[in-house]
Parts: structure tokens; C-alpha cells; sequence
């Protein structure tokens, strides 16, 4: 047995109406994935704040993923799609910064894909735990 | 500083199986802040709910967090148990240890850290949380149902009867839908329009019922209480008000080779036409595909026929804005197009038909007035396949997954009609299973197999062959293992049924959610089932799901009377999490105003008193809390971070993120 395995630490940021029903639609289903993803509810994607993503590299986060409504079904609109500009602006900012590209990630999960919704979750802990830990954004003053 | 307490609920083993709950409560107990915290077995009974209430009046606790299910299940339920003893409702957290934990965990020591994790970070916002008050805002005491179909009629016929207006918008020319094609209903054996037109003539005659036929929704603005609708009231290219519905000009139309979607295309109308003969309402339109006058100028016959001046070849699509306070959906089914199932022969042979179809061929005002004939010669079937199942319960991209539900019972009301009726015909019905439930769906089938002598079949049919007049039908029966062939005169297909391809469109409008299905989603499966998730949206009929006609009815009483609990209420109270802007670090740059959907931002000159005692007029941003949903866009486009979403502020997230990553 591996010692000391390798957990990462994965911040999810859930729309109200889509992405967090879907997660849990997830739990309902019984659907496995990874207890890394933590998730935090917003209203909608287009109130993840880049600097929310930033923040959490900083605090030794090893990845960050958005999810909201599919593009069109936003619940208010047009939300997903200002989410969606916003995080290529900065994901390719991150990736200038030396934040590999495959520790951030937008995705569309609707209230019904509790299915896609551990799929994804499950691919994207893999992913990221195939990168290993994130030292290149974190903040040092933060660790004790 | 914030006194919190923490209550983790075990949700019997929902989520005691698999977090130590015991170990959650204990470890809150020395986070900061928190100063009371237990565990308990339903958090959301009223013994739980006595005991977040007794420990918030005994420790004076200003925060709470409840560790338990999802928010989306009980915030409400704790939100209000803290308001009943004088605590913000906005004071509540909800860490979801349910089903974004223990459901998805197998192991105890994952599950338990993980649900320490989540409630630690609920408590880093309870720490930033202000007490939130809702405003108030007026609600328009008027509904629109988009369908006219049962679900449509019926829901607004239940809210017209509480003495509300509604209207009715229904895309074809005449209200009906569906079950005004039918010629019998299971398992009773009514006879549909006889059940049907009278409350199409109660719809019409309603005082408090109108009825935009020929319309279409285009466009919707606006939330619960208080929303915009927008309605295309296509050109019909006759005056509505003149028509009388003599129905001259339908007989006098020269173009007569349209196919007539009534009957399904299996007989031909004017290009003039009333659907047919109990149309509310009753009034002709013009087909501008097809009218002569319409395409080379060159005609007129109908208006130079009609005594009351009511053609009108110049009418244009007009659009119309009215207010509602609440929506229904009843936007109804299809059956799927059959192009994709070549192995039925449905494009290759005009005897092999849909269930609709067929249910056309056996009404009295269908094209063969009744008469079961055979669509290619007119001549009488004397061997009848009956194909179930037809892209219902069928994984395959074409097909559709989920059953269909009401092919079984009207198959087998098909099969038994035809003995009925025609005691020399044999009748076989291939089937993967039958399903029957619903109050006396079972005795109704085991008829058609006992008293009427039908065969039923289980095993799927292969392909259908046309030989000559005859369709060579090849088929496996399951249970004798056997492969049969029959020889059969016509074969009719259970297609399975799809939402109408107007709803994919119509939700995007509303921002209602569908499943991938395109059937629109409900608030809750089993405890919110005619509500959709977006406030002031509601379902009725076979747009949520598939759903006979008793099912159909039932659930669009039952939205009629969520409707008409949202009507009766004077005022809504909005939604507290509005954005909110502060004034001193605004510098007016109009950035939120601009990725605002709804419109909530103005702006105004504003006097600032300046440290040197003078004063200075600056332009900055206001939100109107009644029009703001709550999105947020607006406070990520803020450049100097004045604006900021109440319940889901800046800091709050940021808390969020630190506990998460601690």
C-alpha cells in the first residue's frame, strides 16, 4: 500500500439551479466520486469571482472547476455565458502563471445529469491528481 | 462577534451510515465561534426543530448551521423554525452532509472528514452572515397557460372558477390538442369529443378565459408575481371578429390538395379551413402556404363567398404584451417521427401506420367516417398487427429510453374496438411487456385477451415486408421460442411519444429546466410535482412527463390550484440576496448595468460631503431590490468591487474557499 497517497484538495463552485441540483441528483443516485470536491454553492456561475479562483490556488487548492447551466439554460439568462468569457480570460492567465491547464475547468451540468456530474467529478480528481500538488500559485504565509 | 450553533441530523442512516455524526458535532464544538453544538436523529421533525429553537433562545445564538440534506430540500423548513423564535432567517447555513456526503462515501472515515470539512466551512459563513430582510412587491392576479390541450383547458377552467383571469395561447388554430383527434379513452370506452368539446365550449364561454389561438409565446420577461409575456398572434388572414364560422369558404376553396394534419395527412382540406367540426374557436384560417391569392395574388374566391367581410388578405402578425403573475406549461407530446425504423416499412407502405393514425381510421370524423379501411385500397383488414413499444424503452440513439406509458392501454383498446366492431378480423399484438397499472387499466386488458380474443404476443417484431397487398410480418414469440410469420393486412405501430419541439424553446424563454428528454424538469419529484423549479412556472400534462388523460386532468387541477395559492396573495416577498452597491467605493462606470439582465441598475447624481467640508455631486449605482434576481453578474464586473451579493458576498465565498482548502 501507497503511504501517504496523494489527496488533492478540489474546490467546486455550483450554480444554485443547475449544477448543484445535478450534484445532487448525484447523492440521490448513489453516484461515487471522489470526497476531494468540495463543493460551494453559488446563485449562479457568473458569481464566481476569478479572484475566488485565484484565492483558492493560493490556500493550496490543487484544482478549481466552475459548473453552471448548460449555455442557454441559464436560469438567469445570460449568467453561464459571462462565467464562461470570464474563466478563458483567466484560465489562460493561470496557465502563463505556470497553473497547468487541466487544474481549472468550466463545465455544463444541468439539474439532470447527476450522472454527468459524478463522471465528471471523478475524471477531473484524476486529472488533477495525475498533475500533483499545485505549488506554483500557493501562497506560503498561509501554510503553518 | 457571532454565537454559533450546530445541529448535525443523522437523517435516520442516511447519513449516520456513513458519517460519524457524533464526532461532527463534537468537533464543532471547537471551532470559533461556535458555542453550542449537537446531534440528533430527524433534525427536520419538530422535536429537532424544538431543539435549534430551545438552543437558540437559551444561548442567544446569531448564527446557526444545520448539517443535514441539501439545502434545496430544507433550508425553508430551518429558516423558518429560527424565524419563529425571533432569529434572521438569512442567519441559517446549511452544510449538505447528505447527498454531497454520506450518499456518496461508502467508508465511515471518508464520510466523517469530509462532513467536517463541509461543516466547518458552513460555519466560516455563518461567521460573515448579516441579517437579511425581503421586500414586497405586488402580484398581477392574472395566469397564462400556454397549450390548449386537456392540460391547458382544464388547469384554466380551475382558475378561471376561483374567479381569476387567465388565458389560454394555443398554437394551432383551435384548442383541443391531442385528445380531440381520439376516438375512444381507456379503460372506460368514453367517447373523447363527447368528454372533451364540452369543456372546450366551457373554455370559450368563460368570462374569465381567453383564448389566443393561432399564437405562439415569443418572448418572456420578468419574474413570479410579476412576469412579461410577449404573444405572436400569427396573421390567420381572417378577421376573428367578423368569422361566424359558416364555414362557406372551406366548401368553396378551389385549392383543395392540402394534406390534412387532422387526419394525420390521410385525407386532403382547402387551403381555407376549420380543423374540424367542434373547433373553439370556430373560425377559419387561411393555410398562406398553400392559398392561391396568398402566393400569386390570383384568387379570392373565399372573400368574394363570405357574407360577413371577414377574409382579410393583408393581416400581418401582430404581437401583444400582457402581465401575468404565474405560467403553465401545458405544452404537451408528439409521437416520434418513424423515419429512423425502416425495419416497420412505415415510409414504404401506406397500410402500415401509427397508433394515431389508426385512432384517426376508427373515428366517426375521421377520413374514413369511422370505417376501418385500409389507407392504400379502402378495402377492410382482416388480419391487424399491433406493434408495440416502437422506439419506447429503446437505448439506442434513435429510440427513446424511458416507456411511453400509455401505448399498452391504448393498444389494447384498439384491439379490442376492432373485435368489437369487426368480429372476422384477427388480432395480434406483439409486446416486451405489458403494463397495466392504474384503476382498472388490468381487468380492461385481461378483457381484450379473454372476452375479445385477442393474441397477445410476447417478443418483438423483426421487420415487416409489403408483398403484393399483403405485410409479411416477421416476428419471435419469447415464451414458445418460436419465429412467426403472419401475414397481415395492416400493422400499426406504437410510437413512442416525445414533448412537443415547441417546449425546448419555450423553457429557454421561461429559464425552466427539462431533463435530457426534453421534459421539463419539477421542483421536486415526488413532494412538488406540478411546479417547476423557476418560481411562478408550473406544469401541466404530458410536457413534465408521459401521462394519460385521468392523470393529464388530475395534474392540471392540481397545478390550477398552485396557481390560484399564488394569485390569491396580494404581495410576493422578494428574494433577499439582491446585489447591493456601496456608494462609496461606486464610481458610477456603468460596467453592472450593462451585463444586468433584468434591468435592476440605474443610476443616480448623489451629494457627498468631501473631508475639506465641501460637497460634491457624484453619479453612482442603485439597485432596485424588487427587480434583482440575484444572479451576481454584476458583481464580478465591478472594477472598484462596490458591488457586492447579499448572502453571497465576497467575503463569504472567500471564507468558503479558506475553510475548504485549510
Amino acid at each position: 500500500m501507497q503511504v501517504n497517497e496523494f489527496k488533492p484538495k478540489i474546490v467546486a463552485f455550483c450554480c444554485n439551479w443547475c449544477s448543484y441540483a445535478g450534484a445532487d441528483l448525484a447523492g440521490t443516485n448513489r453516484l461515487n466520486y471522489p470526497a476531494d470536491v468540495k463543493i460551494i454553492r453559488v446563485p449562479c456561475s457568473c458569481r464566481v469571482n476569478p479572484l475566488f479562483v485565484l484565492r483558492a490556488f493560493q490556500r493550496g487548492a490543487d484544482g478549481v472547476i466552475i459548473c453552471g447551466c448548460h449555455p442557454g439554460d441559464c436560469h438567469y439568462t445570460t449568467g453561464n455565458y459571462y462565467a464562461r468569457r470570464r474563466m478563458t480570460l483567466l484560465f489562460s492567465m493561470l496557465d502563463y502563471l505556470g497553473i497547468e491547464k487541466e487544474r481549472t475547468r468550466v463545465e455544463w451540468v444541468s439539474a439532470a445529469e447527476g450522472a454527468k456530474f459524478a463522471a465528471t467529478m471523478n475524471d477531473f480528481v484524476a486529472t488533477v491528481t495525475k498533475l500533483g500538488e499545485n505549488k506554483r500559485l500557493e501562497d506560503l504565509r498561509c501554510k503553518k | 462577534m457571532q454565537r454559533i450553533g450546530v445541529f448535525v441530523c443523522h437523517c435516520g442512516t442516511n447519513i449516520a451510515g456513513t458519517v460519524d455524526v457524533k464526532a461532527v458535532a463534537e468537533a464543532m464544538k471547537y471551532e470559533n465561534g461556535v458555542v453550542f453544538s449537537t446531534d440528533y436523529q430527524y433534525m427536520c421533525s419538530e422535536a429537532g426543530q424544538n431543539i435549534i429553537k430551545d438552543a437558540i433562545k437559551e444561548h442567544k445564538l446569531t448564527g446557526i448551521v444545520v448539517c443535514s440534506c441539501s439545502p434545496r430540500m430544507h433550508e425553508a423548513t430551518f429558516r423558518k423554525a429560527a424565524q419563529s423564535v425571533g432569529l434572521n432567517p438569512y442567519m441559517v447555513e446549511i452544510a449538505n452532509i447528505r447527498e454531497q456526503c454520506s450518499w456518496i462515501h461508502k467508508d465511515m472515515a471518508t464520510g466523517t472528514e469530509k462532513a467536517i470539512i463541509l461543516a466547518r466551512t458552513a460555519v466560516a459563513k455563518v461567521h460573515l452572515n448579516a441579517p437579511l430582510t425581503s421586500g414586497e412587491t405586488p402580484v398581477v392576479k392574472r395566469a397564462l397557460v400556454i397549450g390548449g390541450g386537456i392540460a391547458g383547458i382544464q388547469t384554466a377552467l380551475d382558475i378561471a372558477d376561483a374567479g381569476f383571469p387567465v388565458d389560454i395561447v394555443e398554437k394551432l388554430p383551435t384548442i383541443g390538442g391531442k385528445m380531440s383527434q381520439i376516438d375512444k379513452t381507456f379503460p372506460t370506452l368514453d367517447c373523447a369529443a363527447c368528454i372533451l368539446t364540452p369543456k372546450m365550449v366551457d373554455a370559450a364561454q368563460n368570462e374569465n378565459i381567453k383564448i389566443y389561438s393561432y399564437s405562439e409565446v415569443s418572448g418572456v420577461k420578468g419574474f413570479v408575481g410579476n412576469f412579461e409575456v410577449t404573444i405572436k398572434r400569427k396573421a390567420r388572414f381572417v378577421d376573428e371578429t367578423k368569422c361566424t364560422g359558416c364555414g362557406l369558404c372551406t366548401e368553396k376553396c378551389p385549392q383543395k390538395r392540402v394534406p390534412n394534419e387532422f387526419n394525420l395527412g390521410m385525407d386532403q382540406r382547402r387551403a381555407i379551413y376549420i380543423p374540424f367540426a367542434q373547433a373553439v374557436p370556430k373560425i377559419a384560417t387561411i393555410d398562406a402556404d398553400y392559398c392561391t391569392m396568398l402566393k400569386t395574388g390570383k384568387c379570392g374566391v373565399c372573400s368574394k363567398v363570405c357574407t360577413a367581410g371577414a377574409i382579410d388578405y393583408t393581416q400581418k402578425d401582430e404581437f401583444i404584451t400582457e402581465k401575468y403573475g404565474a405560467i403553465v406549461v401545458a405544452t404537451g407530446f408528439n409521437p416520434i417521427k418513424l423515419d429512423k425504423y425502416d425495419e416497420y416499412a412505415y415510409s414504404q407502405s401506406k397500410d402500415v401506420i401509427t397508433s394515431l393514425e389508426f385512432e384517426r381510421l376508427t373515428n366517426a370524423a375521421g377520413p374514413t367516417a369511422g370505417k376501418l379501411l385500409r389507407p392504400s385500397d379502402g378495402k377492410h383488414p382482416h388480419k391487424i398487427v399491433f406493434v408495440q413499444c416502437v422506439g419506447s424503452r429503446d437505448t439506442r440513439e434513435c429510440g427513446k429510453s424511458y416507456c411511453s406509458k400509455i401505448c399498452c392501454m391504448y393498444t389494447a383498446k384498439h384491439a379490442m374496438l376492432t373485435r368489437e366492431k369487426y368480429p372476422d378480423t384477427e388480432v395480434y399484438v406483439f409486446y416486451i411487456d405489458v403494463r397495466t397499472p392504474g384503476k382498472n387499466f388490468d381487468e380492461f386488458y385481461r378483457r381484450a385477451v379473454e372476452e375479445y380474443g385477442v393474441h397477445y404476443i410476447k417478443g418483438m417484431v423483426g421487420k415487416v415486408i409489403p408483398e403484393g397487398d399483403k405485410l409479411i410480418v416477421r416476428a419471435s414469440d419469447l415464451i414458445s421460442n418460436e419465429q412467426l410469420t403472419i401475414d397481415a393486412d395492416l400493422v400499426v405501430l406504437a410510437a413512442a411519444i416525445e414533448p412537443d419541439k415547441t417546449a425546448r424553446p419555450l423553457a429557454t424563454m421561461l429559464t425552466a429546466s427539462m431533463d435530457t428528454n426534453d421534459f421539463f424538469t419539477e421542483a421536486h419529484p415526488k413532494l412538488r410535482p406540478v411546479e417547476s423549479p423557476t418560481a411562478g412556472i408550473f406544469l401541466s400534462g404530458a410536457c413534465q412527463g408521459p401521462k394519460d388523460i385521468p392523470e393529464t386532468v388530475a395534474q392540471a387541477s392540481a397545478a390550477a390550484a398552485k396557481v390560484i395559492g399564488l394569485l390569491v396573495k396580494d404581495k410576493m416577498k422578494n428574494n433577499a440576496c439582491v446585489a447591493h452597491s456601496d456608494e462609496n467605493m461606486c464610481n458610477g462606470c456603468s460596467n453592472c448595468a450593462k451585463v444586468c439582465a433584468y434591468n435592476a441598475i440605474s443610476y443616480v447624481d448623489k451629494e457627498f460631503r468631501m473631508p475639506d467640508r465641501t460637497t460634491r455631486v457624484r453619479r453612482v449605482a442603485v439597485v432596485n431590490d424588487a427587480v434583482c434576481q440575484g444572479c451576481g453578474a454584476c458583481t464580478v464586473t465591478c472594477p472598484s468591487g462596490a458591488m457586492d451579493l447579499k448572502g453571497f458576498s465576497n467575503k463569504q465565498i472567500m471564507a468558503e474557499v479558506d475553510a475548504i482548502c485549510k
